[in-house]
């Protein structure tokens, strides 16, 4: 079910990138996407009663664990996701400090 | 008007995305997966067969098994942190000065809690290969760090040469490292030295290595976007 929940997320962040004008809500709407995606990747490699997948030398009492590679794929889309972001507001500094305005809608009336 | 389009089409996104996953093969129900099914279960295999030696696989897979995948997404931070440099860089600057003026108990309390950050991170990117944590949030953590000196001392300013030359010293080595195992074994990466008892500190050959570099380059790297966006230029 918590799959449902990662994709209403993604929903979310879809209707926010819609209908919000200013350029921080956007980069907030870019995010919450991102966390659905997130959210969505790890829970497909959920296994019932897993744990964490960390081995050790006298491993035979069967444990179950949970599958490590969509946790990997996220660690990399973390920084990724952060790396956009960073961008992104430092582009939006740039706007606000030549237009001293971050709505779109002011924006292309400067234009 | 626009916000009810917007409304109905993030609906039917989020619709057509359900449908298409219900009743697939491919797409099992939630907690019903098989590992053995998957490449992961071979993973596990060569785990416990200590071929990778490191304990926790979730590192194994990053920086074993998909080094190079690694690799780039390290270059793709390098180029975002370079795209910011680009933006807000200016030849003079001064740090941005705060609202308000931070008191003596403020700046003291909070060099003793940088110093508990950066020992916290420091073990967390040392045990990369056996416990959860490793490079990248510990790396996070010593920007943390920085922002924190920033937030509480007004006259703080970090070196960002000093960050600079960590950063692209830990780069290349990284990929001196890679061309090593090219040399001396078969492939880009490959762990050329000894793998050692799961669950030492010191075992899983070039795994640790490899992590400590890339805690360093990430955490002076997100440390110099933090100074980009701190400071400003200087109006004469």
């Amino acid at each position: 079910m918590i799959q449902y929940a990662a994709i209403f997320l993604f929903a979310l962040g879809f209707y926010g990138l819609f209908v919000n004008k200013n350029i921080i809500k956007l980069i907030v709407s870019l995010n919450v996407m991102e966390i659905g995606l997130f959210l969505f990747i790890i829970s497909i490699g959920f296994v019932s009663d897993g744990i964490a997948p960390i081995v050790s030398s006298v491993d035979d009492l069967g444990l179950i664990y949970v599958d490590p590679i969509p946790q990997a794929l996220v660690l990399t889309a973390i920084v990724i996701g952060v790396g956009t972001t960073a961008l992104g507001l430092a582009l939006s500094k740039n706007i606000f400090d030549t237009y001293h305005t971050l709505e779109l809608d002011e924006l292309e009336a400067i234009q | 008007m626009k916000k009810f389009f917007g409304l109905i089409v993030a609906f039917a996104f989020g619709l057509m995305i359900i449908l298409a996953l219900r009743n697939m093969s491919g797409f099992p129900a939630y907690g019903d997966v098989n590992l053995a099914e998957r490449i992961s279960g071979s993973y596990f295999q060569s785990a416990i067969a200590e071929l990778v030696g490191s304990a926790n696989i979730v590192t194994s897979v990053v920086l074993g098994f998909r080094a190079f995948d690694t690799l780039g997404e390290v270059t793709v931070l390098f180029v975002s942190s370079l795209g910011v440099a680009l933006i807000l860089d200016f030849k003079h600057k001064k740090r941005m000065e705060l609202a308000f003026k931070p008191n003596f108990m403020l700046k003291t309390a909070s060099y003793i809690l940088v110093s508990i950050i950066l020992v916290v991170s420091f073990y967390m990117i040392l045990h990369g290969h056996l416990s959860p944590g490793g490079g990248f949030p510990g790396g996070a953590m010593i920007a943390s760090s920085v922002l924190l000196l920033y937030l509480a001392d007004d006259q703080f300013r970090s070196k960002i040469q000093g960050f600079k030359i960590l950063e692209s010293a830990a780069g290349s080595l990284i990929v001196v490292i890679g061309l090593v195992g090219l040399v001396i074994g078969t492939a880009y990466f490959e762990n050329f030295l000894n793998t050692g008892v799961i669950g030492n500190l010191l075992s899983a050959g070039i795994i640790p290595i490899i992590y400590v570099l890339i805690g360093l380059k990430v955490g002076s790297e997100i440390a110099s976007v933090i100074d980009q966006f701190l400071t400003e230029e200087e109006k004469s």
